[in-house]
């Protein structure tokens, strides 16, 4: 088949793409010029804060505002929710008031009051004989004949309990907006990861709440956004509300979330637990599983993991249980249900290579095929990671004896995601001082997105990075799509190369005739443009748009663009392994090391591809053994709603991490697809494995606490 | 008053998020931040200021600022809301996660936990004293190379604490990074390019010393 114009450049070819490039806005970030939603200071700009419910199911019956409404300074209140409204969960949103400082919006809050009249509640899921009717069945599959599988006398058998907590994003930027109306139009800067969705979702409630604007009089700008993780798709109730408040005070008006309610309400990821049962063949053939899930997600329930996650058992049994509970509702959290799956089904699957005494490694590379397609890329992978940890030195039995009481271990897990890029749209100018800009309505949550575009636009036009201007945060920008599920790269990437391309054909054209060179045989490399195989025949890039006059060069490039070459794929794994020592002691468990092997096809920046793995690990640590959203049964709050208490991981808790891209033959050829989320699914499980390892009983749920690992060490193991 | 430290009492409120803070904000300090400047509790004084607005003086990256403002105003917030110096994030607004840090008489301190009309007579510096994207501090541009930032909000506390403490440690081995940078909080996990970013800065000249 001839080589498409549009197709990624050959690897002997590429300049940028797939090299270590530091982020092009690295420099604001770190000098502290980087203007996040949270910074902006409009001239007049009020301050918001919000009443909120200090019950967790409970009716309004009455809500006074007046001695809010008389502070001075105080410029606009508005109840939110009024009397007769039923709260679902501590901490919804009751009263917003705007005024000239945020210390006179909180007095002001104080001076609120709101009669309520408390409902039975639930905020604890675990137990689920204590849910009663709050739980109902939801789901489940049958395949194979896993009640045949599991009588065989020949088969081993194990059943275990697994799950892990509620948990939240704990973005460091809360969620917010600063909202500013300018006459009929309104401007809003929002911390979000959809810009070019925002101004459809403002102008929908906003209508429905009877102000009467056009979306094409709203704009939505983020020009940084500090942390998302999937929290960050809609304006919420508090961004509407940031609007009508500047309307009604006549000023610009900033709301940001306080950091107990960005804790409590603006963020969570569902918890899941799981009894599973799951056999195999004595040679580690896994022929059977059977699993009840449960879990939620605030009051909407949570739905099933994908389980068993990425082996397809032939015999296999699920039903899943959904609890509503009053608690703050979940919300995308990267991977959504995927460290669920990994969690429940590794951590079964490691403790049936346990009972059957076979090496971890080995019964999950044996186990691979029942991967389908991707069966040798997990194999790879496993080798690889493997290598990276010294598997061979390092393993030992489940629990072997060893001296001391710091016991070490290794634990691995394998995963899977799409990736697949959205829909995204861009304008590449090429101008005719030689300046280039591109144009799209994406946004950059710190996985390097600005930095992809930039790369792929000087590659194509044979420029340094330095030499592409990249617009993105901004919904009058075109269209592209949210950065979610791993999107956003083979969305961007698509269609920038594509632009990129059509305007650089477009200059080709133009200078052709100066070069008496046809177009077609020309190319863009190193600062020239140049006739293909002869560098005599060259313009520089300045005196090449220089024939431009004044005319800017304009095209457009789209993702899915079917006439113009496929430039990405669905579909990656990767396989990670943890190297762990617990104290026997104390219960603490130390992270060594944590290798990962992960592919996501072309690269366009390793160095950021990579960061977005060294992050995952480390993200992956802190939810592994610290962090949980801890709610109280008796007043149904949350009681860890800071960072004092809600434990992200610190600098010291890392242990050495090591990633390895999969690149070259085999990889690069499908194009760019998405890494956000597939190296975040897999701590969890390869941590837990590792604790199982090194003390010989498993610790049933994360966080994998002190308090956890010695009670698990009271029914068994090593100590 | 200049210079000194005063003791606040809410007459309005009673017992204030902010009252607490004062205190609980010190006594959380752990690691690099427990300097003994910054483990010193507040001088009794009979003066009661506010509740109303009160005039502060503040000398931020060099530069003299007179303010208006509240008693109550934390440093973070005089910074941000008033000086529109926003290098200084709003992140934990209780002594953990280090995103507000600044320097202050040459120690690193949480913003959010200090009263503005504390800061008086102290020469403070933020981010935005320490280098610009055209001047990168080179703790700054350590951070570009070894991509220790994702999103960045936490940042510019980083860098700050960062230079704050190659100023005290300018040989830091591994585990003193470890130790010294404890007292700040990463959401998205940049921690091993901090680590790499710390140590080289250490030994660029300028960025593992005092006069940088």
């Amino acid at each position: 088949m001839a080589k498409c114009k549009y197709d990624w450049p050959e690897a002997s070819e590429r300049s940028l793409i797939g090299k270590r490039i530091s982020r092009v806005d690295g420099p604001a970030k770190s000098s502290g010029r980087a203007k996040y939603t949270y910074d902006i200071n409009p001239p007049g700009l009020l301050y918001a804060k919000i009443y909120r419910s200090p019950y967790a199911h409970a009716k309004i019956t009455a809500v006074d505002t007046s001695a809010a409404e008389k502070l001075p300074g105080v410029k606009a209140v508005r109840v939110i929710q009024g009397v007769g409204k039923e709260i679902q969960w501590a901490g919804d949103e009751i009263v917003a008031v705007a005024a000239e400082s945020e210390e006179i919006a909180e007095d002001a809050v104080r001076r609120v009051h709101v009669e309520f009249q408390p409902l039975p509640h639930l905020v604890l899921e675990e137990n689920l004989e204590q849910a009663g009717s709050l739980a109902k069945e939801a789901g489940g599959e049958k395949s194979g004949d896993p009640e045949k599988a599991f009588s065989d006398p020949d088969m081993v058998v194990s059943e275990g309990y697994y799950g892990l907590s509620t948990i939240t994003h704990c973005c460091l930027e809360s969620h917010g907006n600063v909202a500013e109306w300018i006459g009929d139009n309104l401007r809003t800067h929002s911390s979000t990861q959809g810009v070019s969705d925002f101004p459809g979702q403002f102008g929908q409630a906003l209508r429905e709440q009877g102000v009467q604007i056009p979306d094409n009089n709203i704009q939505t700008i983020c020009d940084f956004v500090g942390g998302a993780f999937g929290s960050k798709f809609s304006p919420d109730r508090w961004g509407i509300e940031s609007v009508h408040l500047a309307k009604a005070a006549g000023r610009p008006v900033k709301l940001m979330l306080d950091r107990n309610m960005e804790m409590e309400v603006a963020g969570a990821r569902p918890s899941c637990f799981a009894k599973v049962k799951v056999a195999a063949k004595k040679d580690g053939t896994i022929v059977a599983w059977d699993s009840h899930s449960w879990g939620t997600g605030g009051p909407a329930g949570a739905t099933m993991p994908p389980l068993p996650y990425v082996l397809n058992i032939p015999n296999k049994v699920t039903r899943h249980t959904s609890v509503s509970t009053n608690t703050g509702p979940s919300r995308a959290w990267r991977a959504p249900n995927h460290p669920q799956a990994a969690l429940v089904t590794m951590c079964a699957l490691d403790d049936l290579a346990a009972k059957l005494n076979i090496d971890a490694l080995e019964f999950f590379s044996k186990n691979a095929s029942l991967a389908g397609d991707r069966a040798e890329v997990y194999r790879q992978e496993l080798r690889q990671a493997a290598e990276m940890i010294d598997w061979q030195k390092n393993w030992h039995p489940r629990g072997a004896k060893s001296s001391g009481h710091i016991k070490r271990g290794l634990g691995l897990s394998i995963h899977t995601w799409g990736g697949r890029g959205h829909n995204s749209t861009c304008t590449v100018s090429i101008h005719p001082d030689g300046s280039v800009e591109v144009n799209l309505g994406s946004q950059d949550l710190g996985t390097g997105t600005r930095t992809a575009i930039a790369i792929v636009v000087a590659e194509t036009l044979g420029l340094p990075v330095e030499g592409v201007k990249v617009n993105i945060g901004d919904s009058k920008l075109p269209r592209s799509g949210g950065s979610g599920g791993s999107t956003t790269i083979g969305g961007v990437s698509a269609s920038t190369r594509r632009g990129s391309v059509d305007a650089r054909d477009q200059l080709f054209a133009a200078v052709a005739p100066s070069l008496g060179v046809p177009a077609d045989q020309l190319v863009a490399v190193g600062g020239f443009i140049q006739a293909k195989g002869d560098s005599a025949k060259k313009l520089s890039w300045k005196d090449a748009c220089a024939k431009l006059q004044t005319k800017t060069i304009q095209a457009s490039g789209k993702n899915p663009d079917a006439a113009k070459c496929k430039l990405g794929d669905s579909g990656v794994g990767g396989a990670e392994i943890a190297d762990v020592s617990v104290d026997t002691e104390t219960g603490i468990v130390r992270i060594n090391k944590m290798v990962v092997a992960q592919d996501c096809g072309l690269v366009i920046d390793l160095k950021t591809a990579e960061s977005q793995c060294f992050g995952a690990l480390i993200m992956g640590i802190a939810y592994a053994l610290f962090e949980e959203k801890v709610m109280d049964r008796v007043t149904g709050r949350m009681l860890n709603n800071n960072m004092e208490f809600y434990k992200l991981a610190g600098i010291g808790d890392i242990g050495e991490l090591a990633v390895h891209m999969m690149t070259g033959p085999g990889y690069d050829e499908r194009g760019t697809i998405g890494l956000g989320e597939p190296p975040v699914i897999s701590p969890g499980a390869a941590i837990s494995n590792a604790v199982a390892n090194a003390i010989g009983v498993r610790v049933p749920t994360l966080p994998i606490t002190p308090d956890k690992v010695l009670a698990a060490l009271e029914k068994g193991g090593v100590a | 008053m200049r210079g000194k430290k005063r003791r606040l009492r809410e007459q309005q409120e009673g017992l204030s998020r902010r009252d607490f803070l004062k205190g609980a904000g010190m006594a959380v300090s752990t690691g690099l931040l427990a300097a003994p400047e910054a483990a010193a509790t507040p001088e009794q004084s009979s003066a009661v200021l506010g509740p109303g607005a009160v005039p502060v003086t503040l000398e931020i990256n060099g530069k003299t600022h007179q303010l208006k403002i509240e008693p109550r105003v934390t440093l973070l917030d005089a910074l941000r809301n008033r000086l529109d110096l926003t290098g200084p994030k709003k992140v934990c607004d209780r002594g953990v996660c280090g995103a507000c840090t600044v320097i202050m008489d040459g120690h690193p301190i949480y913003s959010c936990s200090r009263l503005a009309i504390e800061a008086e007579g102290h020469p403070i510096v933020t981010i935005e004293g320490l280098g610009s994207e055209e001047k990168l501090h080179p703790v700054m541009a350590a951070f570009v190379e070894h991509d220790a930032q994702q999103c960045g909000f936490c940042t510019p506390g980083f860098v700050v604490a960062c230079k704050a403490f190659l100023d005290k440690h300018p040989n830091p081995t591994e585990a003193d990074v470890e130790r010294g940078l404890g007292g700040n909080l990463c959401r998205c996990g940049t921690y091993a390019g901090i680590r790499e970013a710390v140590l080289e800065a250490a030994k660029t000249p300028r960025g593992g010393h005092a006069n940088g």
